[in-house]
């Protein structure tokens, strides 16, 4: 309850700014967007990550250093985002999830990450794999992938945090509203206070009170599931950043 | 590398390079191809007539940047803010962590732990919001803040002085309990012997803490604050875009935000892509310039 004045107790109790916050069909779209977001995320930057450090932790093959130059140079420079833009407009993905997805598939961080854990993985098991005839596909499901679950589930992790954060490159490439993620629909409640559809119905006078405490219904409603979530996978973020500590 | 073995290589491996194809094809497009067309930043670029047709100019946007009102502007307050981060927001989670450290029960150490970790996991809109609403007139930080300073209760986001302040201390906020776990887990790899050692000497807590626990650190705080210095032009500038408004650019506009502002919303592009250009620059500058320093401190470097 918003009042006019400094209260020390609550002024009785209401679920209305709740009801009114979850009537707002655009927290629904934007969540399911934003689920869309994470698990294509999740799916993409996994398959992609997982392919390219498993070729590059192989050995014996000519051209992999060469090729981990070429990965590698892009972390030290970057084009900047202007140059970004043109490319990923220029591709014709303004107003897709491609445009959210496909720039980011690759974390090069992430992969230097994984290769490092595919490397620690012993050679022997390797060889005598292929000497038994398992091919890149069987050697890769069933016994790089089952070993490396740790590290494998880290990236899933920080992955998810991402996608399910981002807000600044969407805002640049999303201009259709049913395309909002969460975080973007958010920001307009919350910070350019467009709760007046929301409170539509309501006095007045009353609108800006109740607008004020739709702000933080919806706060509550988008930020108690990460923070739900949270405790339970804590351990696993701990694992991660010290992960990141290991190798920069 | 002759021929020969090129072609044995190739026949032996053409899986692997099979399924490295898409790994390249996604660098040439996305990290390779903007690189590419950063060469706007030379030009006069109009969309219409594309980075082949459009005027080569030289260095003119270089020049009418570094001669701007801007230039000197922009530098100092993302140097500033950066050496505030740098000063303030590194050495908040190594104290976090000494405390923490000396905290006995196990319950109240990861209860703790849970608490401060806890705002990394909140999104930047709803931290943005979150400030927005505490340092408004009327917001309990804002009161707090008038009462202390008897202010007039203007909004504080209003008040160019303030804003690095409020930057920052949000900034410690959110991210003090998350990079205090480095910290922590370098702190238990410290042999209990030693602690044991010096109570037996009748070493109180303190000097424990002083000459056991912070030298036991102290390798990880160097690491740290390499990998940190080679980031020092990078400010969070997402939270600055929620932040700032006109009336505090004098402190709260970087180089990033002028960058979205010119590019983005003027569609400046040419101009934009070479303050942009100029910004990878010096950070690629910094970067090459902390791995040497590491190198030479720890003899080994960061790759």
């Amino acid at each position: 309850m918003a009042s006019g004045s400094l209260l020390w107790k609550p002024a009785g109790f209401s679920m209305l700014a709740y009801e009114r916050a979850l009537a707002n069909l655009a927290i629904w779209t934007g969540y399911g967007n934003t689920i869309k977001l994470v698990a294509g995320g999740i799916v993409l930057n996994l398959t992609m990550t997982i392919v390219a450090a498993y070729v590059l932790s192989r050995r014996l093959v000519l051209w992999n250093k060469l090729l981990m130059q070429f990965i590698v140079v892009t972390m030290f420079f970057n084009a900047g985002l202007i140059p970004f833009y043109l490319v990923v407009k220029g591709m014709g993905l303004m107003n897709t999830l491609g445009a959210l997805l496909l720039p980011f598939a690759i974390h090069t961080f992430h992969l230097i990450i994984l290769r490092t854990a595919f490397l620690s993985l012993p050679a022997e098991l390797e060889e005598s794999a292929q000497i038994d005839g398992a091919n890149h596909l069987t050697l890769l499901l069933h016994i790089v992938l089952p070993l490396s679950l740790p590290v494998i589930s880290v990236i899933v992790l920080y992955t998810a945090a991402d996608k399910w954060n981002m807000w600044f490159i969407p805002s640049v490439f999303i201009q259709e509203r049913t395309l909002y993620p969460l975080q973007l629909v958010l920001r307009e409640i919350l910070l350019n206070n467009a709760t007046d559809n929301i409170s539509y119905g309501a006095g007045v006078g009353e609108a800006a009170k109740i607008g004020e405490t739709i702000k933080y219904a919806t706060i509550v409603i988008c930020t108690v599931p990460v923070l739900v979530i949270y405790p339970f996978l804590q351990k696993y973020f701990v694992k991660s950043a010290l992960v990141g500590a290991i190798k920069g | 590398m002759n021929r020969r073995s090129i072609a044995r290589d190739f026949k032996r491996n053409k899986w692997l390079y099979a399924l490295a194809l898409p790994v390249v094809i996604y660098y040439v497009l996305f990290q390779y191809l903007p690189m590419y067309g950063a060469v706007i930043a030379f030009q006069n670029y109009t969309p219409m007539r594309g980075i082949w047709g459009s005027e080569w100019i030289g260095l003119e946007h270089f020049h009418s940047f570094f001669n701007s009102y801007y230039f000197w502007r922009l530098l100092g307050n993302t140097v500033l803010l950066s050496l505030y981060s740098l000063l303030f927001e590194f050495t908040a989670p190594i104290i976090l962590a000494l405390l923490i450290h000396e905290v006995r029960s196990r319950y109240i150490k990861s209860f703790v732990q849970t608490v401060s970790f806890m705002p990394y996991f909140i999104s930047l809109i709803v931290v943005s919001s979150l400030i927005k609403d505490l340092t408004h007139s009327g917001g309990i930080v804002n009161l707090v803040y008038t009462w202390l300073t008897g202010g007039d209760g203007q909004d504080m986001l209003q008040q160019p002085g303030l804003f690095r302040g409020i930057y920052v201390l949000s900034e410690i906020w959110q991210r003090m309990g998350w990079e205090s776990i480095i910290y922590a887990a370098a702190l238990t790899t410290i042999p209990r012997e030693q602690y044991e050692a010096a109570r037996i000497d009748g070493a109180s807590r303190f000097r424990q803490m002083i000459s056991i626990t912070l030298p036991g650190l102290l390798p990880t705080i160097m690491v740290m604050g390499i990998l940190r210095m080679g980031r020092l032009l990078e400010v969070g500038y997402e939270k600055i875009l929620l932040l700032y408004n006109p009336v505090i650019y004098e402190t709260a506009d970087v180089v990033s935000t002028f960058v979205y502002r010119k590019g983005l919303l003027d569609n400046d592009w040419s101009f934009s892509s070479a303050i942009g250009l100029f910004n990878s620059a010096i950070n690629l500058l910094l970067l090459l310039s902390a791995n040497a320093l590491s190198r030479k401190i720890n003899q080994n470097s960061l790759w």
